[in-house]
């Protein structure tokens, strides 16, 4: 059974993502050492709280999910841990991971915030996590800032709400998804049953 | 596009789901378990769990129980009843909630939304609202014009027992200005009736605040739940009694609704 870390700030609930993926065929654990991480074969970043927080928290990480990153193994942010994989957030001040190219936004003004509920993706740039599903695929959000990328052909798809933004990402072995695929019923446990597919490749 | 919520509503007294009429009038409903697990199944938006016992002797079996509840579903859950500190917040999210649920609590201190929506996020916290249509005349009230005359919604606390004087809308607004992240707003006119929602009362609030509003109290039918996303513009509508002992499958109430132009999750 592959292995992966859920890396913890310590601040939300990781006891449903925990779940799905043990649903999902992962032995978990959930791990902010290093030595930890580097043996995992996937890694989760997982969502909730505020990226100045999470950010802070991450520092002392960052080189280790460099090393892992550039492993080839996979990597996966969920809500605020999809957030953390870009420079900057209008959020807070702080560093995110990088890894993806652009910057996370706050909503405009004209939607209510959080964007909160069900709602359906259009796929972009289709790649093996996207397996299954479709624009009729409805995911779990509860976010107010969303993230807005440099390169295109790195929005896998995309959600609209008030305006359209990239609701999974993906660049290379790096992805995330800005709704919780561990609350989104069926369609969420599919999106996370590839992560572990590919994981096993 | 961001759908209609459906909502099923688990009250769990000593370790059973009851559901009752005006709040009163409790009878047995089943299994918290494996309802939750049923009506994730069936396609429900999110679980919300209320503890009605809400002692504090019996709090540990509470916390199991929301545990054992969170461990069979994959959608969002929220619990209420008993949690008047952030500390409670904390011990029910570690447990598999993903948002609280704060009635009482939060009327007897305010700065309580507050403390636990910086904490945790104003997504965390849902302020429970439980209102009834009062005709008499009173001042500083906004008086909203019905079929049953004019009159203004207050609010109850302590499982509806015990009426506070205050406005529903006034506190609404001020719950969502102190960091709520939704409304949950129920109807002790209309609970357990299957009559329909108290649209005027949804109504009023939806218009008034910019959070989402939860409609709650009387849902019989599927018509009931489209007139209160068409006409009353609630977010999300949440019931009990309809999919306990009707046995109205979710499912059935979603095709109807996506029939009439609703957009909802099939």
């Amino acid at each position: 059974m592959p292995l992966v870390s859920i890396i913890d700030y310590k601040v939300g609930n990781i006891f449903s993502m925990e779940n799905a993926l043990k649903k999902v065929g992962f032995r978990v654990e959930v791990n902010s050492e290093s030595d930890k991480i580097l043996q995992s074969d996937a890694v989760v970043l997982p969502g909730v709280g505020n990226f100045r927080v999470a950010s802070q928290k991450l520092a002392p990480l960052k080189i280790v999910l460099n090393d892992y990153v550039h492993s080839g193994r996979l990597l996966l942010g969920s809500c605020l841990g999809m957030q953390l994989l870009f420079q900057n957030s209008e959020e807070g001040v702080g560093e995110g991971l990088n890894l993806i190219e652009g910057c996370v936004k706050k909503f405009n003004s004209n939607v209510k915030t959080p964007h909160m509920g069900w709602n359906n993706i259009k796929i972009e740039n289709y790649n093996e996590l996207l397996d299954g599903l479709s624009e009729n695929s409805y995911f779990y959000f509860v976010h107010s800032y969303y993230p807005l990328l440099k390169n295109g052909d790195d929005v896998a798809a995309s959600t609209i709400y008030g305006e359209k933004f990239a609701s999974i990402v993906s660049k290379n072995n790096i992805h995330g998804c800005q709704f919780h695929p561990e609350k989104s019923g069926k369609t969420g446990l599919r999106l996370l049953e590839n992560f572990a597919r590919m994981t096993r490749k | 596009m961001l759908v209609k919520r459906i909502i099923p509503c688990l009250d769990v007294k000593n370790g059973r789901v009851v559901k009752g009429t005006h709040f009163q009038q409790l009878r047995d409903a089943g299994n918290p378990v494996e309802l939750g697990k049923k009506y994730s199944e069936e396609g429900a938006d999110e679980l919300v769990f209320l503890d009605i016992t809400a002692s504090n002797e019996k709090r540990k079996t509470i916390v199991k129980l929301v545990k054992d509840v969170a461990t069979e579903l994959d959608i969002p859950f929220t619990v209420g009843g008993g949690i008047n500190h952030v500390e409670d917040v904390r011990e029910i999210l570690l447990n598999g909630a993903d948002k609280t649920s704060l009635n009482t609590a939060a009327i007897k201190n305010p700065e309580l939304i507050t403390e636990i929506s910086a904490r945790f996020g104003s997504q965390c916290v849902v302020i429970a609202i439980d209102a009834k249509r009062n005709y008499s005349s009173s001042k500083n009230k906004k008086f909203v014009q019905t079929l049953e005359g004019k009159c203004w919604f207050e609010v109850y606390i302590m499982g509806g027992q015990q009426p506070t004087g205050i406005d529903a809308l006034s506190w609404a607004n001020k719950a969502a200005n102190l960091g709520a992240g939704e409304i949950l707003l129920t109807s002790i006119d209309r609970d357990g009736t299957k009559k329909g929602f108290d649209i005027e009362l949804t109504k009023a609030i939806t218009g008034a605040i910019n959070i989402p509003v939860i409609a709650s109290g009387g849902a019989g039918e599927s018509e009931h739940f489209l007139h209160v996303f068409t006409d009353a513009k609630a977010d999300a509508a949440l019931a009990a009694s309809v999919f306990h002992y009707q046995n109205y499958p979710i499912p059935k109430i979603k095709q109807y609704l996506k029939e009439k132009g609703v957009n909802v999750r099939i």
